[in-house]
């Protein structure tokens, strides 16, 4: 046990211990050494996590929920700094530490030339330790800790560039929309305090059923206190998972560099939301009004962002709206209470998705960071192992048999098929959309790379293999794991997850499709028979033809929808109307208060105002002081008159 | 017997001529000092009074302190006129409001 | 009781011996001795807070470190000093504050450095005085005082508009003071006494309460500052030398939350909790409001000023909701939290916003024109990465991140704010937007971006003092964030007074 514990520990500082070395003595020991330090950490790190992950889920040890130090006693709260490892976190600890190595690891030709250098290693360390935390945390402030530190580095390396306007730009936007999350995250946490005095996660999930029909007054209306809690929650999975409206941030997050949006962007932090609401099942699973909420803004932004993805030019923000819509996907599994598949989904998306933004990273190295896919095309033969690693990802990214996006998706798919949560509809219909569409705007991009007329003079070479190695450590994980893990995931008892998820039984809609699964292999077998499956070659096919074989036909097709064109181009005007209204009116209403309020009414009137006033009367007294003698006498004369005509007459 | 009210009202009427002296004299500051004398003159005037038809004669001792005191005084007012007339050349009332606010 | 030859007296007037030290030993003619003077005095100073710390016994709810003489005995005042766990961090916290200021101020004053040098440590020993004085007219000398060699020091050292800031400075705040003192004759009448501690068993009438509660509070308010009487600060703050700034952010500030948490609140309970309301509601709108004037701010100083404000209102959100978490809920053991939280923010605020200003001094000093203005700047952080790291993590303590020492009472008060109404936790949540907003989008336009001109490219980075002063902060910053509890521990006995003074009997 204790054993144990000191071994998550270390788990936990040992990337901090990196970051450190990077940041504070980076330029000291110069670029071999603080890359070797910090990938060396983030091996070790990677070898604990299996071992953890060893001893939890295979061997059965018992979680570890263990209290570091106490971080704040007040009154009648206690706040600790403590961990917790069951099974979920130890999942999840195994694909951070895993992506984030090969990240490490990818990093040093990716970031050769960068002048920077020592800094981005410290920086990738610091995320890696930022996220451990979320995950390891028992407890609504550690998460809090953890969520807001993935936040400040993922600013910090959006930004990385600093010189780049644009890149600093969407670092702040990064920051401040990820913020409009933390509120409702902290609203929640502060509500989860008052009602169960507690921000530990066992107590509160103890206490959950006897507060599930606890009610309280919000603004006039009687709201269950669950509900309450699990949309404000909500709110900050919003934020930190990018779904509408507060998805703004993450096309604008592509301004870091390639490993960074493979890391953060893709597979760990924006997944942090879909992890914090599958942590929470205990609590979303007795708010029905919660759950179809997530359905449908997952749904909805899975549907949405799969629609602005096809006509995005920019190789990267493909990717980043693809990201958009697969947790659009994890959100709507969460919805329909499938959070095993929710968190299945969110392994595979982690390892092809970090796998298709560093294979887009290899293409951009290649071509001197190039990333317009109009100016790409035919690179096929010149980088033949790219080209194989982008296809497994986007083979997978659209759920192909046997890859392992397929079992991922088809299970949401399936579990929200069945789901009678109010909602289900609807989001089943988009996901079914969003099946179609997946397959479109990837292959869209992979023919645009790959095929086609070579646009690029000059010779292009394929990448060093320290390039090439993580592309194929993430290629086979991105073949294999749907297929190897899907039985332990949803089907065997107990779950891989166990106990860390709490789903009732009436919401138990994977249990339903366990019926008819017969195994991985005929699972993958069996996918002519499924919808999902059809749509996504139909949508292959059209790629095909429209980028490969008649390219008039896009341009075509665009002036005839130039209208919707435009729409889709715009982002459905998100970016705009939050431009207009918040950025804008926040600093009219600024202005305005600074200009009118402060400056002309209180400064102004009172303040100098009073001082004018001041000086308007003695500079009127002043006018009595004529300087002639005769004057002061005949006002003495006056006022002796008046005194002895007081006292004589007594008026 | 000349009743005292006869002396006061002498002396009133010299205090006013003072006083008028001063607020309406618009020209020569000299007229200023001279109605000063004035006013001091009624002030003796009433001591005087008083001191006869009292039995009193503090009020008699009092009118030599104030004849001493004014004739030192018109003396200081006089040097203080001609080194204004040197400074300024000339002693108009009118001109004087240095003091003004 | 452990043996204490009068510590307090001694932190007072070691730095007032010093200041006059330095006037006697020539002063400006000698800046190096100014120079050595006031740092020696500042670190002894500094140092002998350690036994204060260790000598503190913070199970204790009574004044420790008593010192009592008789001073004017027609009116029984007395010189009594005496600390409780709030004075103790407060005073810490000065002592800190005035090593920073006069290492900052030995690098950056090149003129008249021995008046300098007097005035931060005069301050600082009559800043020491308040915090410790249990004697109501003792108190009120110090916090009038202190003001003089405040007031100098932005009308000497301060930048072009420094007389009007000065003279706004000081009417502002004096205009305060006077009606404070003319509340407390009415209590001195009242109990015969001028102790403090007395003044705390009266039971005055409602309208009393209410007249003295407006006394105390325009005299706190201007203090804190609160909306709509803060004007003074953004002017203040921009024409005061950065060592100024420091001081008036760090801890002249404090002094009107620590005005209500030693005299409003408990000697008028009832009064504070009828207003309640319109505290809270003043607060809000300092976090919103003042937030988004911030936003638009052209000068550096005045925007971190205007945070200032804002994150000033969280303080006195947590000090006057305590009324209403009474109200809804059972007991006081909720509203603690809420306190202490108020007394967490003014410590942890000092060393977020002193550090700022400290940078933007050092900013300015590197520039001929001296400009604050953001437009100025750009690119900072290309010749200047150590100091733009340094920024960056003070900047995030302004943010609210955890583990920086912003994070910790901004938790604290909204986590109880919930508790008194679910919508002041909303507005006061949006804190985390505003200050993100408007912090950051600062730190983008003046350190981000290619360098603007030869001159900002040809900035040194920050060295000798500068660093230390950062590493300092750093630390403090980084270990409230992360550990607070050993600050906590010595307040929460005092806070736990305090409440039970502060809430009325009837509820």
């Amino acid at each position: 046990m204790d054993n144990l514990l000191s071994i998550t520990i270390a788990v936990m500082l040992l990337p901090l211990a990196g970051a450190i070395v990077a940041g504070l003595f980076g330029k000291l020991i110069g670029r071999t050494a603080t890359h070797s330090v910090t990938i060396a950490l983030m091996g070790i790190v990677f070898l604990l996590s299996i071992y953890l992950c060893n001893q939890i889920i295979l061997k059965g040890h018992p979680a570890i929920d263990a209290t570091l130090y106490h971080w704040v006693a007040s009154g009648p709260f206690q706040w600790d700094v403590a961990i917790l490892l069951d099974r979920l976190s130890a999942v999840m600890l195994l694909v951070v530490s895993f992506v984030s190595l090969v990240v490490h690891i990818y990093s040093v030709a990716y970031m050769h030339d960068d002048p920077g250098y020592e800094r981005f290693f410290s920086y990738v360390s610091l995320f890696t330790f930022a996220m451990i935390t979320l995950v390891l945390a028992n407890n609504f402030l550690l998460l809090f800790f953890g969520w807001e530190g993935v936040g400040l580095v993922s600013y910090l390396l959006i930004g990385f560039w600093f010189q780049k306007d644009a890149a600093t730009a969407g670092g702040l936007k990064a920051f401040i929309a990820n913020r409009v999350g933390d509120v409702g995250f902290i609203l929640a946490m502060a509500v989860i305090l008052m009602v169960f005095h507690s921000f530990h996660y066992s107590d509160v999930f103890a206490a959950v059923p006897a507060m599930s029909n606890q009610t309280m007054l919000f603004g006039g209306h009687v709201c269950s206190v669950i509900t309450l809690i699990c949309i404000l929650l909500l709110i900050g999975a919003m934020g930190k998972s990018a779904q509408l409206p507060l998805h703004v941030w993450l096309p604008e997050s592509m301004e870091g560099p390639t490993p960074i949006s493979a890391l953060i962007h893709a597979a760990t932090m924006v997944t942090a939301g879909i992890y914090m609401i599958a942590r929470m099942s205990p609590l979303f699973e007795y708010s029905e009004v919660a759950l179809s909420l997530i359905l449908v803004i997952g749904a909805t932004t899975c549907l949405l962002m799969g629609l602005v993805a096809v006509v995005q030019h920019d190789i990267k923000r493909v990717i980043a709206y693809s990201t958009l819509s697969q947790l659009g996907y994890m959100m709507v599994a969460l919805g329909a209470s499938a959070y095993d598949a929710a968190i299945f989904h969110l392994i595979t998306h982690a390892f092809f998705k970090a796998l298709l933004f560093l294979s887009a990273g290899s293409v951009i190295i290649a071509l001197h960071h190039e990333q317009d896919m109009r100016r790409m095309g035919g690179l096929a033969r010149s980088m033949p192992i790219t080209y194989l690693t982008f296809a497994i990802g986007a083979l997978a990214l659209a759920a192909i048999p046997p890859f392992s996006g397929f079992y991922s998706k088809d299970m949401i798919i399936e579990a929200v098929h069945l789901s009678t949560t109010s909602g289900a509809h609807y989001a089943y219909l988009c996901v079914l959309a969003g099946a179609f569409l997946t397959p479109l705007y990837i292959f869209r991009a992979f023919f645009l790379i790959f095929h086609g007329k070579k646009k690029i003079h000059g010779p292009i070479y394929e990448n060093g293999w320290t390039t090439l190695i993580p592309l194929i450590a993430l290629a086979i994980p991105s073949v294999m794991i749907g297929g190897v893990l899907i039985y332990p995931m949803l089907f065997s008892t107990p779950h891989l997850l166990g106990d860390s998820i709490f789903v009732l039984p009436a919401h138990q809609w994977l249990l339903s499709a366990s019926a008819s699964y017969h195994g991985a292999l005929s699972m993958a077998m069996t996918a002519k028979a499924s919808t999902p499956f059809w749509l996504a070659l139909i949508a292959i096919a059209i790629s095909w033809i429209v980028n490969v074989q008649h390219a008039s036909i896009g341009d075509h097709l665009k002036s005839v929808f130039h209208r919707t064109y435009a729409v889709l181009v715009a982002g459905f005007g998100f970016d705009r109307f939050n431009e207009c209204v918040w950025v804008r009116g926040a600093r009219a209403l600024g202005a305005f208060f600074y200009q009118v309020a402060d400056l002309k009414m209180i400064d102004g009137f009172f303040v100098n105002g009073s001082g004018r006033l001041i000086r308007f009367i003695s500079n009127t007294g002043r006018l009595l002081q004529t300087g002639f003698i005769y004057h002061y006498a005949l006002v003495m004369v006056i006022a002796l008159l008046f005194f002895v005509g007081r006292f004589l007459l007594g008026f | 017997m000349i009743p005292e009210s006869y002396f006061l009202f002498v002396s009133a009427l010299l205090f006013g001529l003072g006083v008028a002296g001063i607020i309406i004299n618009r020209k020569n500051l000299i007229t200023v000092l001279m109605s000063i004398e004035l006013i001091l003159l009624s002030v003796n005037t009433n001591f005087i009074t008083f001191s006869y038809f009292l039995h009193n004669t503090v009020g008699q001792v009092f009118v030599f302190f104030i004849l001493t005191v004014a004739a030192a005084e018109a003396a200081i007012g006089l040097a203080i006129l001609v080194i204004l007339f040197r400074e300024r050349g000339n002693i108009e009332v009118d001109q004087l409001n240095t003091l003004r606010g | 009781m452990f043996f204490h030859p009068a510590l307090l007296s001694l932190l007072i007037w070691l730095p007032v011996l010093g200041a006059v030290t330095i006037i006697l030993t020539g002063g400006d003619h000698h800046p190096t001795l100014a120079r050595v003077i006031a740092g020696v005095i500042s670190v002894a100073n500094l140092l002998l807070c350690i036994p204060l710390y260790l000598q503190f016994d913070p199970q204790s709810v009574l004044m420790q470190f008593t010192e009592d003489h008789l001073w004017i005995s027609a009116y029984q005042i007395h010189y009594a000093l005496g600390i409780d766990g709030i004075s103790l961090a407060m005073i810490i916290l000065t002592n800190f504050t005035g090593l920073l200021v006069i290492f900052a101020g030995s690098h950056s004053i090149k003129v008249r450095v021995g008046q300098y040098m007097a005035a931060f440590l005069m301050m600082q020993g009559m800043m020491t005085g308040v915090f410790a004085a249990t004697d109501a007219i003792l108190f009120y000398v110090f916090w009038e005082g202190m003001l003089i060699p405040m007031y100098l020091s932005i009308g000497m050292w301060g930048s072009s508009n420094r007389n009007y800031a000065s003279i706004k400075f000081f009417l502002y705040t004096f205009l305060g003071s006077i009606l404070m003192f003319i509340a407390l004759l009415y209590l001195h009448i009242q109990t015969g006494s001028f102790d403090i501690g007395h003044f705390y068993q009266l039971h005055l009438s409602p309208n009393i309460q209410k007249f003295i509660f407006f006394a105390f509070f325009l005299a706190f308010a201007v203090k804190v500052p609160m909306w709509p009487v803060h004007t003074w600060l953004p002017d203040a703050h921009t024409e005061a030398p950065s060592g100024g700034s420091v001081v008036l952010a760090a801890l002249m500030l404090k002094l009107g939350i620590y005005g209500f948490l030693r005299f409003s609140m408990p000697i008028v309970p009832d009064a504070c909790a009828h207003l309640s309301g319109m505290m809270i509601a003043l607060s809000l709108i300092a976090i919103v409001y003042i937030g988004l004037v911030a936003i638009v701010q052209t000068d550096m100083k005045k925007l971190i000023a205007y945070s200032s404000i804002a994150h000033m209102g969280f303080a006195t959100l947590g000090c006057f909701m305590i009324y209403d978490i009474v109200r809804h809920t059972s007991g006081s053991q909720d509203a603690y939290m809420s306190l202490e939280g108020a007394v967490v923010q003014m410590i942890s605020h000092a060393f977020g916003s002193g550090a700022m200003f400290l940078g933007v001094g050092l900013l300015a000093d590197r520039l001929s024109s001296h400009s604050r203005n953001i437009q100025d700047y750009r690119g900072v952080a290309n010749s200047m990465p150590i100091f733009a790291a340094f920024f960056m993590l003070f900047a995030m303590s302004n943010v609210g991140l955890p583990g920086t020492a912003g994070f910790v009472g901004e938790l604290m008060v909204i986590m109880s704010a919930v508790q008194a109404h679910f919508y002041i936790a909303c507005i006061s949540a949006l804190t985390l937007i505003l200050a993100s907003a408007y912090t950051l989008w600062m730190v983008k336009r003046v350190f981000f971006g290619m360098t603007l001109n030869r001159e900002i490219g040809a900035m040194c980075d920050i060295h000798g003092y500068e660093l230390i002063n950062y590493v300092l902060l750093a630390i403090g910053v980084l270990f409230i964030g992360l550990y607070p509890e050993p600050i906590l521990h010595v307040l929460h006995a005092s806070v736990g007074h305090i409440l039970s003074l502060s809430i009325p009997a009837v509820s």
